[in-house]
């Protein structure tokens, strides 16, 4: 019984990073309407600036604080750049530039920091909280902390500001968001800013569980889809609840189906995407619209 | 009095094709002008012309003032509300979050509470249904949306892009009705485009029918009524 919660908990832990990834996933999808293939490269590139910044003696949480707003001017002006061009472009050719941009960001972080493993620190106390026989990271604790944060200021932002609901409006229909006065071009930068930002909080997560590289986020990234899916692509809490589900679920079949073990863990993550589209494809919490016609 | 809305020499062209060929028309203060036509005459593209929607020439004057060339965003948020061809909405959102958007580009949010108040004096349907998806709203009830969104930006002028496609006559004669209404109450000047000819002659004071993209007739709108020449060729009842 002990491994079982155990295996639960530490499921749990892996789960928040997947979520927090997952939720840039569902931001920009929510946002703009595509599937940002890049989100997780370009969680790692914010994270090698992180990284940077720590070893210009800045401390932790200024390097933090910073490390998000440059994320976010960061993820704004790849939008801009990159994005822009091809706004008008059929949904598949955006997807390949934002395969290309992963493909770009890796190979320039590897050009720049190299390719050598780089140990990076976590804000939270290394000594395990123990509750009877089960034992808590602290680090883990603290980054599903963080998710959760992140989740709620983005539901209320979303629901509860106008600015919030222009973003939603313009990532539904540009034409009408226009007619309404809403600078259409302006809210999609705003969503990959936030995404950005959002990647970039995974990205310091995660790095002081696998070590800093430059293909850090490339597994991740695929539970991340997987946590998206299984939540549904609409839904922020979706993602969240799917990240979760996934790390648990993750963790439960390794240890106790003999031959998955460790290896092949992140088939359950593509299986469970497959098994997600076939069986309710706009996923648990996913919204499918209705539409007259 | 001068002419809220004024276009002179407008053209309009879909990549290389042109739609309208040196357009002439007006919108008086307060006044409600009407624009028919057939199908394909290039009546919406009219409307998408005056807020920018489309590659124009020409000059289009609102308030004395240059908005040919201007972004839409823009363009809007001097004032002119503009209900679309499919009437734009945002299937997804709420009916109330919807009313939201409309007021989003203005800059007094004081009166925005009143003027819910009012929007849903006029269209007491969308009152009750505005926690609702406003995609499971039925056409007629959608086109009041679309009607009650553009008003909540508090407009000087209104664009009406065929209110009446696909609805029952009897919903027509409703919208109509509170259009004229807003029209006199609010002071909100309208453009109106339409094929219910009929209908538009007896709710505008001015009137211009539209042939492949040429203005072919215009005057006040009890005239062109009258004219039984014009009714038989061009208005067809």
């Amino acid at each position: 019984m002990d491994i079982f919660i155990q295996q639960v908990v530490s499921g749990l832990a892996t789960g928040g990073i997947y979520a927090s990834l997952a939720l840039a996933l569902v931001m920009i999808y929510q946002a703009t309407d595509v599937v940002n293939f890049a989100q997780g490269s370009m969680a790692m590139f914010s994270t090698y600036l992180a990284w940077t910044l720590l070893g210009a003696g800045l401390p932790y949480w200024a390097t933090f604080g910073l490390t998000l707003v440059i994320a976010f001017v960061g993820g704004f002006l790849i939008e801009r750049i990159v994005i822009r061009p091809v706004e008008n472009a059929p949904i598949l050719a955006i997807v390949i530039v934002t395969i290309g941009l992963l493909v770009i960001l890796v190979s320039v972080a590897g050009w720049i920091y190299s390719y050598i493993q780089k140990p990076f620190p976590s804000p939270f106390p290394a000594k395990p909280i123990k509750i009877g026989n089960i034992v808590f990271g602290a680090h883990d604790l603290g980054a599903i902390g963080i998710t959760l944060v992140i989740l709620l200021l983005l539901f209320l932002f979303f629901r509860f500001t106008p600015l919030g609901l222009a973003m939603r409006a313009a990532a539904q229909d540009p034409t009408s968001s226009r007619l309404c006065g809403i600078r259409v071009s302006f809210m999609l930068g705003l969503g990959w800013g936030l995404a950005a930002t959002f990647g970039a909080v995974a990205g310091m997560m995660v790095a002081p569980i696998v070590f800093l590289d430059p293909n850090m986020m490339g597994g991740i990234q695929i539970y991340a889809f997987a946590a998206a899916t299984v939540g549904g692509f609409t839904s922020p809490l979706g993602a969240v609840v799917g990240g979760l589900l996934v790390g648990v679920t993750e963790n439960l079949v390794g240890t106790y189906v003999r031959f998955i073990g460790t290896e092949l863990k992140l088939t359950v993550a593509l299986a469970m995407i497959i098994i997600v589209l076939l069986v309710k494809p706009s996923g648990l919490f996913g919204r499918a619209t209705i539409k007259r016609v | 009095m001068p002419a809220l809305l004024e276009a002179d020499n407008l053209h309009a062209q879909y990549g290389g094709i042109k739609v309208l060929h040196g357009l002439h028309f007006a919108v008086e203060t307060g006044g409600i002008t009407t624009i028919l036509g057939a199908n394909g005459a290039g009546k919406t593209t009219t409307l998408r012309a005056v807020c920018g929607m489309v590659k124009t020439t020409g000059e289009v004057r609102f308030d004395g003032r240059r908005i040919d060339g201007k972004a839409t965003e823009d363009i809007v948020r001097l004032g002119i509300a503009h209900t679309p061809e499919g009437r734009g909405t945002f299937v997804s959102l709420t009916v109330e979050e919807n009313l939201k958007l409309g007021a989003y580009a203005r800059r007094d949010r004081t009166s925005l509470a009143r003027d819910f108040l009012r929007v849903y004096q006029y269209f007491p349907v969308l009152g009750e249904r505005r926690r609702q998806q406003a995609g499971t709203l039925s056409g007629g009830e959608q086109q009041m949306l679309a009607v009650a969104r553009a008003l909540m930006s508090a407009p000087r002028l209104l664009l009406l892009d065929e209110p009446s496609l696909g609805l029952a006559p009897l919903v027509v004669k409703e919208i109509f009705r509170i259009v004229r209404s807003i029209n006199r109450e609010e002071g909100v000047s309208v453009l109106l485009v339409e094929q219910n000819a009929a209908m538009a002659l007896e709710l505008a004071d001015h009137a211009y029918l539209l042939e492949t993209g040429r203005v072919v007739v215009a005057g006040p709108a009890a005239d062109l009524k009258k004219d039984d020449s014009i009714r038989r060729s061009y208005l067809g009842y």
